[in-house]
């Protein structure tokens, strides 16, 4: 059995006198240990929410959660905040999108790693701060002994990230989560960060999920992949198979969007009209069918049902683009 | 930091200076006079000449100034014509302020000790009941006068129920050393505990009356500001780290919702200070309260000048150890 399975996955934010939204509607996904798996997908997809849903961090109230998500067959989602808390930070733990704000200002970085290791592996200040400083030489951070002293303000941004990293390894965690970890980076950072996650996954064995919108950082991280639209997953492969031949039209407008050395100058980007605010119901057929090229009658009367396509290939899509017109899709190929 | 604090301290000099302009003019701008208040109507114009002569009231004002600076540097600040007469003003003001520092600590402690735990809950549980309940008991404190809620609980708990004394710092039955004019802290350094409990249970109402606004704008400051940071990252951060909620509640959240509220606490001295006039008279307690109302009534000068100055330093300094407190807390600041 897989280490982390994720089972028909929903989270439904209830307001009052507001519409109830679905904000994740039955995902499901399983990462193995020593794997990466990516959820992939614009602003609003529920990426963020997936991770946050599988950490036990969404806010309580107004928040309905369903489904299943067991680490190591132990169900996660209806685990007494006691017993959560002790397995947050030892067996799983996350890395934050922005840094700075996801850092404590007032508390120096040494107790802030420190902390964890106190409170899961019973050490005492003095061998958890000895083995804070370790921690962050191994994250590359520089003079580890000044540092841990020091407090956010005076880090930069990748030293930050890294600090993060440093406090969610701290218990060598069998799960890590990382949600857009290289967003608020400059694009040098950006690649050491994802180095720095690479070498840790292969090194630990840690199975690691990448929260990303970011197709670059999934061809350079992910091992399986999850393209996630209006909260449901539409498309899931390896890595490589994704890449060679994007089934569903989102992940091949996704890839269509990006920039390509090899494109032609003075070609457009193909962006995909629309956004995905605009389509969250699923309930009236495919939510993607107003942005899509491909889109059919049946596809705004029926949802279409994610469905094998083969090993390890999954599909939601009553028109998928066929394997051998795959590349068509892409106007300036 | 030290040099922060240097030119704080510098700036305490500006302000006395300037405030004690301010004062010598507006005292001496206000209808009669200590002499009018000494020798009162029907005196002859013989003796209010002597007296004025005496005081030193005839000469111009500026050269009154002077002299009044000149002696004030070596901490003389003339002798009292109306609260104690005869008595050197800076005396009067020593004797009295233990009382009211006394007083004003103790409703200060109450405020913190219940406005911040309280509005840490009701900003964790909020819309909840304790954090209605909280919030409109919060709203009477502010809109309820300090002398009405002064009078209401010495009615309430001194008259009708007896259960706590009616007024004085301590009963005069009790023969208690007083070393240092704090009663409590007398009490405490002599052993003396029933004397130091005695002037406690003295202390509890008007501290109760005299804390109501501070305790209001603390709690409200603390429930803001706790709404604020549990919104903060990260406190995301620490939940996903899986700490206890004593840490996260301590290191996390209240570390950094403590930051407004301090600041806070430094402008209720204001708050307390102004409001210890009024319970100092409910209460029939001899502080520097009651010596500002009686030194008003029988323009006591030099009682005034040492008093008003006196207090408004106080401000200044507390507002002083605030800012450096605030330092401590938010390593941020510690650079300039």
């Amino acid at each position: 059995m897989a280490l982390l399975q994720v089972r028909d996955l929903s989270v439904r934010f209830v307001r009052k006198q507001e519409p109830t939204v679905s904000a994740v509607d039955g995902v499901s996904f399983d990462v193995q240990a020593g794997r990466t798996v990516g959820l992939v997908g614009e602003s609003g997809c529920g990426k963020s929410v997936t991770s946050l849903a599988i950490m036990g961090l969404l806010p309580g109230r107004g928040t309905e959660v369903s489904g299943s998500v067991r680490l190591d067959g132990d169900e996660l989602l209806r685990l007494p905040r006691r017993e959560l808390d002790r397995r947050r930070g030892r067996d799983m733990s996350m890395v934050f999108q922005d840094p700075l704000t996801s850092l404590n200002p007032v508390v120096p970085i040494g107790v802030q790693i420190s902390e964890v290791m106190e409170r899961h592996r019973g050490m005492s200040r003095r061998v958890a701060r000895g083995e804070a400083a370790k921690l962050l030489e191994r994250v590359g951070i520089p003079d580890p002994g000044r540092r841990l002293k020091e407090y956010s303000h005076q880090l930069s941004g990748g030293m930050r990230q890294r600090a993060l990293i440093a406090m969610a390894l701290a218990c060598e965690p069998r799960v890590l989560v990382a949600d857009e970890p290289t967003t608020a980076l400059d694009v040098t950072i950006q690649a050491q960060i994802l180095n720095l996650l690479r070498e840790l996954v292969a090194e630990t064995g840690t199975a690691l999920i990448m929260i990303t919108h970011d197709l670059g950082v999934v061809a350079g991280t992910c091992d399986e992949v999850n393209v996630l639209y209006a909260g449901r997953i539409v498309e899931s492969a390896e890595r490589h198979e994704l890449f060679a031949g994007p089934r569903h039209p989102y992940t091949a407008g996704l890839m269509a969007s990006v920039p390509r050395l090899d494109t032609p100058r003075g070609n457009r980007l193909a962006p995909i009209s629309g956004s995905v605010e605009d389509n969250i119901p699923w309930e009236d057929g495919c939510a993607f069918s107003p942005r899509c090229s491909r889109a059919l009658p049946r596809c705004s009367e029926r949802t279409p049902e994610i469905e094998p396509i083969e090993a390890g290939r999954w599909l939601r899509c009553h028109n998928p683009i066929e394997e051998h017109a795959r590349n068509t899709e892409r106007p300036h190929d | 930091m030290l040099r922060y604090t240097v030119r704080r301290l510098g700036q305490l000099v500006i302000v006395a200076v300037v405030l004690s302009i301010l004062l010598f003019g507006w005292l001496r701008a206000l209808p009669g006079g200590p002499v009018s208040a000494l020798l009162g109507e029907r005196a002859t114009e013989e003796s209010r000449a002597q007296l004025v002569e005496q005081l030193g009231l005839n000469q111009p004002l500026h050269v009154q100034y002077w002299k009044f600076v000149q002696r004030a540097v070596t901490g003389d600040f003339g002798v009292s014509t109306g609260v104690q007469p005869g008595t050197p003003a800076m005396e009067v003001f020593l004797q009295r302020m233990p009382a009211t520092l006394e007083l004003s600590v103790l409703a200060l402690l109450l405020a913190v000790v219940v406005g911040v735990p309280l509005g840490y809950f009701a900003g964790r549980r909020q819309g909840g009941w304790l954090d209605n309940l909280s919030i409109t008991w919060s709203l009477i404190g502010v809109a309820v006068p300090v002398f009405f809620l002064a009078f209401l609980l010495k009615y309430v708990f001194a008259i009708e129920l007896g259960a706590l004394p009616a007024s004085g710092r301590q009963e005069v039955s009790i023969d208690a050393t007083h070393a240092t004019g704090f009663y409590v802290l007398d009490g405490m350094l002599t052993g003396e505990w029933d004397a130091a409990w005695n002037a406690f249970l003295h202390l509890l109402l008007p501290a109760a009356a005299l804390s109501t606004i501070p305790f209001a704008v603390i709690f409200r400051i603390t429930r803001a500001s706790v709404l604020d940071v549990l919104e903060e990252d990260f406190v995301r951060t620490a939940r996903s780290k899986g700490l206890g909620a004593r840490v996260i509640r301590g290191r996390h959240v209240l570390r950094n919702a403590m930051l407004p509220v301090v600041t806070t606490i430094g402008l209720q001295t204001g708050a307390l200070l102004s409001g210890a006039v009024l319970t100092e008279q409910v209460f029939n307690i001899t502080g520097i309260g009651q010596a500002l109302s009686l030194g008003f009534q029988r323009q006591d000068y030099a009682v005034l000048q040492v008093v008003i100055l006196a207090t408004a330093m106080v401000y200044v300094l507390v507002n002083l150890v605030v800012d450096l407190t605030y330092a401590a807390i938010d390593p941020r600041l510690r650079e300039r």
